[in-house]
């Protein structure tokens, strides 16, 4: 059996999101208000059921985020949806 | 003695690594070749560049993918028996992802993609790729990236701070440590750092776009020459114990 996992990966709090920023100076230009808006991605994968939550770690933390400046969540996904 | 041997990386999406060959052999007339991505033998060689450019496409984050590359696994073989390892911008990039040198390269602070020239200082000479530069002395160089704010933890920083590990900052003309003269957002203007053992440098400044007069300015042949001349008498000390 696999699981289907989604990935959501964000700078780390105190790390500068220049690229919140600009989206913020966009969301204002429109009339938003909004602040403190930060960017971040996300990624889906299926990966074996067994012992997932392990390796889902390990691979964030080799690969898919830089420990270093980056924070990750994963969430379990019921569906797949990739063609 | 036998003249040192270069390497020049290439990764899909290498830009500079023409530009780093061109300076190398037909500059300064040195032994150099490319070396693909997927290689993972660099017996031979006496340094390895990491050239400039977007590899693959800087996905996920720059340098990242590279990191992962047969080439990066024989690299960190390479380094850790003492050869010669530069990364100039992707290729410091891609040393940080790999784990070779500390810290990370994000976006710059101002979002734009920053192509000008720089003033750095050079923080010490006392390594491979700096012995034929002066202490302290200001030199220039072009930049051009989006992601080369230099970032690490505070800890980090302390040590690379304590260790000397800095070797060349942003300055201005004066060679002064100014917000204005910080193009990206570096912390301690930080645009080069070597690793602890001294044979590992990655700096966002390409050193070879500045190696000829005609391009307006020479001040990054001097770190090529310095490698050149760090490994022959490397050499010459080798063959001294042999002999």
């Amino acid at each position: 059996m696999n699981k289907r996992v989604r990935v959501v990966v964000f700078l780390k709090p105190g790390v500068l999101d220049a690229q919140g920023q600009a989206v913020e100076t966009g969301l204002r230009a429109l009339g938003f208000e909004a602040s403190e808006v930060r960017v971040g991605k996300a990624f889906e994968l299926t990966v074996p059921e067994e012992g997932w939550r392990e390796r889902v770690r390990e691979l964030c933390e080799r690969f898919l985020t830089n420990p270093l400046i980056e924070d990750y969540e994963v969430f379990e996904r019921e569906e797949v949806c990739v063609p | 003695m036998r003249d040192p041997r270069f390497a020049v990386v290439v990764f899909p999406g290498s830009n500079c690594d023409r530009d780093c060959l061109h300076v190398l052999r037909d500059v300064l007339g040195y032994a150099a070749q490319f070396v693909w991505h997927e290689t993972e033998d660099l017996s031979g060689f006496d340094a390895v560049l990491l050239p400039g450019g977007f590899s693959y496409g800087d996905y996920l984050r720059p340098g990242a993918v590279a990191a992962t590359s047969p080439v990066v696994r024989a690299v960190r073989r390479f380094a850790s028996l003492g050869g010669l390892v530069l990364g100039v911008c992707n290729g410091f990039q891609v040393l940080t992802e790999a784990g070779l040198l500390p810290g990370a390269l994000l976006r710059n602070r101002t979002p734009t993609f920053r192509c000008e020239w720089v003033h750095l200082r050079v923080e010490r000479t006392d390594t491979p790729f700096t012995g034929l530069y002066a202490p302290g002395e200001v030199v220039r160089m072009p930049i051009a990236h989006g992601d080369g704010r230099y970032h690490a933890p505070r800890e980090v920083l302390e040590e690379l701070e304590r260790q000397r590990q800095v070797v060349f900052r942003y300055v201005d003309a004066q060679g002064r440590t100014t917000l204005d003269a910080n193009p990206n957002g570096s912390v301690h203007h930080i645009a080069g750092v070597v690793n602890a053992a001294g044979n590992v440098l990655g700096l966002m400044p390409h050193p070879e776009r500045c190696s000829e007069e005609v391009l307006g300015g020479q001040d990054g042949r001097r770190l090529f020459e310095s490698m050149h001349r760090w490994l022959r008498e490397r050499a010459a000390v080798a063959a001294g114990r042999s002999g």
